[in-house]
């Protein structure tokens, strides 16, 4: 039988139950509808997790100290205090795969400006530190290499530490102090927004790294190194040169082990999107037994309404239909009931992901797979489900059913 | 006789049924000639058999043993699949419920054999058209079954079995559903469709009436031949 006569044959048998139909499909549409929206709230979370580490490069590599141990006793990881400046500077100048780099030296301190007081964080870092973490200026400028060298006692300010010192008034050129130390704010940095949590990205102060070294710290080592790769592809190149340079430079023999640790952003980017990776999978999972449920009404109501229609079985079986011929009417009814709730599953899935996302705080993100995976499982369902009732159609025979009353 | 001219042939036809322990011997040897064009009448008591042999007439069943041949075909050796493609195409039915599909226009309900020989949809249409008017019922094609009388329901069932030019209409009780006035115009129905279109009929009943326009009457009585007229 032609398939397109089999589908307008199912079509007209839903028709006659139309409630019936409707509430049988209301399974898969709420199933499907439910895997939509919880992928996409999934899909969004990983978008935006994706998002935020690629505003800070994903090019971008750490070096920092490892682990020592001395006779036995192990200090946690950044005990050494054995990177320098001039390892930074060897990673730039014999690394090709490196970019910029910006040596860190990171403190507290208290910050007066006339008679208002902060504490916040203090990074002391190289000039090219907005380049390498993808963060703008907003006003005025960031401190120059020369500034560094000079060891200079300029800051810029976070847009945090900016609102609460300086209330709008144009901080450039006005001196703060910090830790009594005089500082001439020659910049603002744009702001990036909470990171979630406790921490605040914009609730921090700029200083070249030497300044901070002398004034605040009184050490000579650095404490960790921002490095840049040429580009993404390149940053694995990059992290082998970088151990290749500082084991030479911190005499390790072969076979020793590193005492630094390099990492690399695209790596940390992976472990987080796979974690939110795994958050999708969990929502499509759960969603997914609603669909399955509707799946097994589906195959309650075909059952039903075999049994309803067992003369009409035995009426198609006289005129000559064969047991296939019964078998894929019903089937195709079961395919066109999930198929049709499919559908519309796929609009309210769409629909409440929108309304999710206008409503709260969170992205979400349909995507094209995610309606294409729902639709064929939703499709599948209803073969699954749909077959039992239709092979038991098909297996009657014509004689008892004519009977049947 | 010229054997072109027997459409069915059944040599000592048995069917024993399993009911629980005890089994019941529906037939007991039936061996039977009808020939093309004829009008036959099989008449028995309930319980006789009528019934059975009228589903092994219509392969709907298959005999336990003995042959049966159709048009020359020996189709008590066939399979389910094989069955359904002879009622198909040699075979039409008429109930004595009508056995309409509910709620489904005349038309639609005619064209239903056609949907299993796979008549293209201009095509099937044609047919059932032409097959509602040999039964009388032109510009009733889209009324709803439910919307029609008895009589005019078994029209459309007489129909149905016309449409795919079976060999063979075989009616079961055709007219025990309805009133003396409109059974005797449906009997007219086929008496013409016999004389006129020279199609083979069998009446299943036992209304002596029903049987009286039949030229052929076969008795039944506990699975055999009890006698033949």
């Amino acid at each position: 039988m032609n398939i397109f006569r089999t589908i307008k044959i199912a079509l007209k048998a839903l028709g006659r139950n139309k409630m019936r139909s409707f509430l049988t499909a209301l399974g898969i549409i709420i199933g499907v509808g439910a895997v939509i929206a919880m992928v996409s709230i999934g899909q969004g979370a990983k978008a935006e997790v994706e998002k935020r580490f690629s505003e800070m490069g994903t090019n971008l590599l750490f070096v920092r100290p490892g682990s020592r141990s001395y006779r036995g006793r192990h200090g946690g990881s950044s005990s050494y205090e054995n990177l320098t400046e001039a390892d930074a500077e060897a990673i730039l100048e014999n690394c090709d795969a490196v970019n910029y780099i910006s040596p860190n030296v990171n403190s507290r301190a208290q910050i007066i400006y006339r008679n208002k007081n902060w504490n916040t964080s203090i990074y002391g870092t190289g000039h090219d530190y907005p380049i390498i973490r993808n963060w703008e200026v907003e006003e005025g400028e960031f401190f120059s290499e020369q500034h560094v060298k000079s060891a200079r006692k300029v800051c810029i300010l976070g847009s945090e530490v900016n609102q609460n010192l300086f209330e709008g008034a144009n901080p450039l050129g006005q001196i703060i102090r910090m830790n009594k130390i005089p500082f001439r704010v020659i910049g603002t940095m744009e702001s990036k927004g909470e990171s979630g949590g406790w921490f605040n990205r914009d609730d921090v102060i700029f200083i070249p790294y030497t300044t901070a070294q002398m004034r605040l710290l009184g050490i000579d080592h650095i404490q960790s190194v921002d490095v840049s790769a040429i580009s993404m592809d390149r940053s694995a190149e990059a992290m082998a040169q970088i151990e290749e340079v500082l084991r030479i430079r911190h005499k390790i023999a072969p076979g020793a082990e590193d005492d630094f640790n390099v990492r690399n952003m695209s790596d940390i980017a992976e472990g987080a999107s796979e974690a939110t990776g795994i958050l999708t999978i969990l929502l499509g999972g759960i969603a997914s037994i609603s669909l399955l449920v509707g799946g097994i009404g589906i195959m309650n109501i075909m059952l039903v309404s075999v049994t309803e229609r067992i003369r009409e079985i035995g009426i198609r079986m006289s005129m000559g239909a064969r047991e296939k011929d019964i078998l894929y009417q019903f089937l195709t009814e079961a395919i066109v009931l999930s198929a049709l709730g499919g559908l519309l599953g796929i609009i309210l899935g769409v629909g409440s992901s929108q309304l999710i996302s206008h409503f709260s705080d969170m992205t979400t993100m349909v995507s094209f797979e995610s309606i294409a995976l729902a639709f064929i499982f939703a499709a599948s369902v209803g073969i699954f489900f749909g077959f039992y009732p239709a092979r038991k159609a098909s297996k009657l025979d014509p004689i008892d059913a004519l009977r049947y009353e | 006789m010229n054997s072109n001219n027997v459409l069915i042939k059944m040599e000592d036809l048995t069917k024993t049924y399993q009911v629980g322990e005890t089994q019941v011997r529906a037939l007991r040897g039936i061996s039977y000639e009808i020939r093309k064009g004829d009008l036959l009448a099989i008449m028995g008591p309930s319980g006789s058999g009528k019934s059975t042999l009228m589903n092994i007439i219509g392969c709907l069943d298959k005999p336990t043993n003995g042959r049966y041949f159709l048009d020359g075909k020996e189709v008590s050796t066939y399979n389910k699949n094989q069955l359904a493609g002879i009622r198909n195409s040699k075979i039409g039915f008429v109930f004595q419920t009508f056995n309409l599909l509910a709620r489904t226009t005349a038309l639609e309900n005619t064209e239903l054999p056609l949907l299993y020989s796979n008549t293209p949809t201009r095509e099937a249409k044609k047919l059932a058209m032409k097959a509602l008017a040999q039964v009388g019922l032109e510009g009733r094609e889209l009324h709803k079954s439910n919307q029609m009388s008895g009589g005019e329901r078994q029209r459309v069932a007489i129909a149905r079995a016309l449409v795919n030019s079976p060999s063979l209409i075989l009616a079961d009780e055709p007219t025990g559903n309805l009133d003396t006035k409109t059974g005797n115009e449906i009997m007219d129905v086929f008496k013409r469709l016999n004389q006129k279109n020279g199609i083979t009929v069998i009446l299943v009943t036992h209304d002596p009436e029903v049987s009286a326009i039949a030229e052929k009457k076969m008795h039944i009585r506990d699975g055999l031949i009890e006698s033949l007229e």
